[in-house]
């Protein structure tokens, strides 16, 4: 089998990667805070897609569109509650904050569903052709990231809330100035960073087994995609995620599979060294 | 301020001393004595009825929820059958019964040793049963040899926790090291012409210390070893070693871990189309909800510890005069369907046979003495639905299992199209023709 097999499994996963990245990125861009509860709401859009999978039947592909507008929600309402209060004041608070908001939904969500890891056990076939075989889930997933994507650049430049959010992550104050609700318009900015995470969670549902800590694993993957494509550039996120997913899929096929976190981390190292702004360069 | 830092750096190593001073008290192994069990009674008085405290973690959360709650099954059920018919005679007449102290140990290793401690310890508990899993059992088997309780070990195949100087736990299962060679048998019996293999395993305690064994084995056997490689526990990424897999091509593939790891590689090898002929992985496919993969099971091989169809009965133990003891396999399994509403796996099968080994020890030994019931299990010699039981008594191997061995199930269809297990190996419990090749 030559090397292309590896590189469309590498691929695929990284627009997931890229899309949960995404929602990192967006939250670091505007609003300049790290949010460490990103792991758990993507673990959160899992098991809301499980639960309306299993418990109502409903096609995991709808399931998303509600867990999106849910992680929209959940988004604002953890901006109200635990980041308004600090957003001035420096890093670690808001740090401590969203690691606070971590720790409450891991803790809540290991009461009510255990560890006990859960499938949706949902199947689209797949494509073959000669050696490679694609499952119909895993293009799905590709294809949402992608038409995300497109509709996150819409809203931010073809919308005037997405202006707004533009002009706050450009210069708070400046856009205060012009009239823009700031505080309104960082809610909605880290609403739409938790949505990320949860599309990209409900995503992650049609395919492999989770937990909730499973998204702990995408959230490291998120810092370092984040870093690679440029921290505050949505469209960097998605190319820094095909990059880290291109890694993964082809560095098994010279190398034993367990010298893939050790080279993906040395990757990240070097990027910092040689080009903080990442890949693509960070925008804000 | 330097001095406010040294009075507080004072006032926390003596603080430590005194916490480790009161953890060490308990430590001096002391005589499980039932009558210091909760119920406060004292093991003299003859006629007496004492309880004896049966500790233990169950991994009522995390990746081993599945196979844990099963073994937790068995053993509650071996409980409440001998609480029922009278509990155990001791040679003075005092009656022992058994209740059951446990705690959910999240399958977390740190946890358990801290649990294991609280037993010892707070508890009290008479006995031990270990947690599942060999990476668990290890960690408890120190705690309970420490505080001097008998444990028994069971949902624990590796070998290396009995080669650690241990002298009061006990093994229950088949050991790691014979745990999948017979697939290697298997397979020179149905193909001698396969000779390329793929080994992708579990990289923890048990998955690793078998699949050292089948290489090792395997390569004596004139097989070529074409991947063998680890994965990280909690993996749900198959992808880059199924892609491996394709290019070498081998005949047959074997490995696998735990039951979420293992049943998540059938499904995505079947999803894959990997065209394998032969598929043999730990511990996942024993269990009946495999079958929930559908297709994806179809043909997969996995050792088993005990298969209600095995052909151990008070008559085999007879003709191959050996001591019987204990219920016949089809009493276990209606008792625990009848209880339970679900086949029992061998998991279920484990836990029973653990609390059958301590009470068959406790009837030979006639009291709750450490020493008599150690004694007792160093002589065990019987034959049981769970199949033939012995110890290695000598110093390098302590309570290794030495008699118990492994039967292979095999996922096939049945006329109505129903997949159902088959034994397929050893040759001579055979319930069905081997599928080969699966795909």
């Amino acid at each position: 089998m030559d090397i292309f097999a590896f590189l469309v499994d590498g691929l695929l996963i990284g627009f997931v990667y890229g899309i949960a990245a995404m929602g990192l990125t967006l939250i670091w861009g505007v609003m300049n805070v790290i949010n460490l509860s990103h792991g758990p709401i993507i673990a959160l859009g899992s098991f809301g897609v499980y639960i309306l999978f299993t418990q109502f039947g409903m096609n995991p592909y709808l399931a998303l569109l509600v867990m999106a507008v849910v992680g929209l929600l959940l988004g604002m309402l953890i901006y109200v509650i635990a980041i308004h209060r600090v957003i001035d004041a420096p890093h670690l608070s808001t740090l401590l904050a969203t690691f606070s908001v971590n720790m409450i939904i891991i803790g809540i969500g290991t009461t009510i569903f255990t560890t006990t890891p859960r499938t949706v056990d949902f199947s689209l076939g797949s494509i073959s052709a000669g050696p490679i075989t694609v499952l119909g889930t895993r293009l799905t997933a590709a294809l949402a990231a992608v038409l995300v994507t497109g509709a996150l650049y819409f809203f931010l430049y073809r919308t005037t809330p997405g202006k707004f959010v533009r002009a706050v992550a450009n210069n708070r104050a400046a856009a205060e100035l012009m009239g823009i609700p700031s505080s309104r318009i960082l809610a909605l900015s880290f609403g739409l960073g938790t949505m990320l995470a949860a599309i990209a969670g409900s995503l992650i549902a049609t395919f492999f087994p989770f937990t909730i800590l499973s998204g702990g694993v995408y959230e490291l993957k998120s810092f370092v995609i984040g870093v690679l494509g440029g921290l505050g550039n949505p469209l960097g996120a998605l190319a820094g995620g095909l990059v880290l997913g291109t890694l993964e899929g082809i560095i098994p096929k010279f190398l034993p599979t367990t010298w893939v976190p050790v080279l993906e981390f040395i990757f990240f190292i070097v990027i910092l060294l040689v080009r903080p702004t990442g890949l693509f360069g960070a925008k804000k | 301020m330097k001095r406010l830092l040294t009075i507080l750096f004072v006032m926390l190593v003596s603080a430590s001393l005194l916490l480790s001073a009161c953890a060490q008290q308990p430590a001096t192994p002391q005589e499980p004595q039932a009558g210091e069990s909760q119920q406060g009674a004292s093991e003299e008085p003859t006629g007496k009825e004492v309880t004896a405290l049966i500790g233990f973690t169950a991994s009522q959360t995390g990746k081993l929820n599945v196979e844990s709650t099963r073994q937790i099954n068995g053993l509650n059920l071996w409980m409440e059958q001998v609480n029922s018919a009278g509990g155990v005679r001791l040679a003075d007449g005092t009656v022992v019964k058994f209740e059951a102290k446990f705690y959910d140990d999240e399958s977390n290793t740190e946890r358990v040793q801290e649990l294991y401690t609280r037993l010892a310890t707070e508890d009290n508990a008479t006995f031990m049963i270990s947690p599942y899993s060999s990476g668990l059992a290890d960690a408890s088997a120190v705690i309970a040899e420490q505080y001097g309780k008998i444990m028994i070990t069971t949902g624990a195949a590796s070998d290396s926790t009995y080669k650690k100087g241990y002298t009061l736990v006990y093994q229950a299962y088949t050991p790691a090291s014979k745990y999948l060679t017979g697939a290697i048998d298997l397979l020179k019996a149905t193909d001698p012409n396969a000779k390329k293999l793929a080994i992708v395993h579990e990289n923890d305690k048990f998955s690793t210390d078998v699949s050292n064994a089948l290489n090792d084995y395997a390569l004596a056997q004139g097989y070529e070893v074409v991947i063998f490689e680890g994965y990280d526990s909690g993996t749900t990424d198959f992808n880059p070693f199924i892609n491996k897999i394709q290019e070498a091509a081998p005949d047959a593939i074997l490995g696998g871990g735990h039951f979420q790891d293992g049943s998540t590689f059938a499904k995505q090898l079947f999803e894959k189309n990997v065209t394998a002929k032969f598929i043999a992985l730990l511990v996942a496919p024993p269990e009946p909800s495999f079958a929930e993969l559908g297709d994806a099971a179809l043909g997969v091989i996995g050792p088993s510890q005990w298969e209600p169809l095995a052909a151990f009965t008070e008559e085999n133990a007879k003709a191959a005069g050996l001591a019987w003891y204990g219920p016949s396999s089809a009493d276990f399994v209606a008792a625990y369907k009848a209880k339970y509403n679900e086949d029992p796996s061998y998991h279920a099968a484990g836990g029973y046979i653990a609390g059958m080994l301590l009470q068959h020890a406790i009837e030979k030994a006639g009291s709750l003495e450490t020493e008599a019931v150690k004694a007792a299990l160093d002589a065990t010699d019987t034959l049981t639905m769970f199949g033939y039981l012995k110890f290695d008594t000598s110093a390098e191997a302590h309570g290794l299992q030495m008699g118990h061995s492994m039967v292979y199930i095999q996922w096939q269809k049945d006329s109505a199209g129903s997949l159902v297990k088959q034994v397929v190996w050893p040759a001579e419990g055979r319930t069905a023709e081997t599928i080969y090749p699966i795909r």
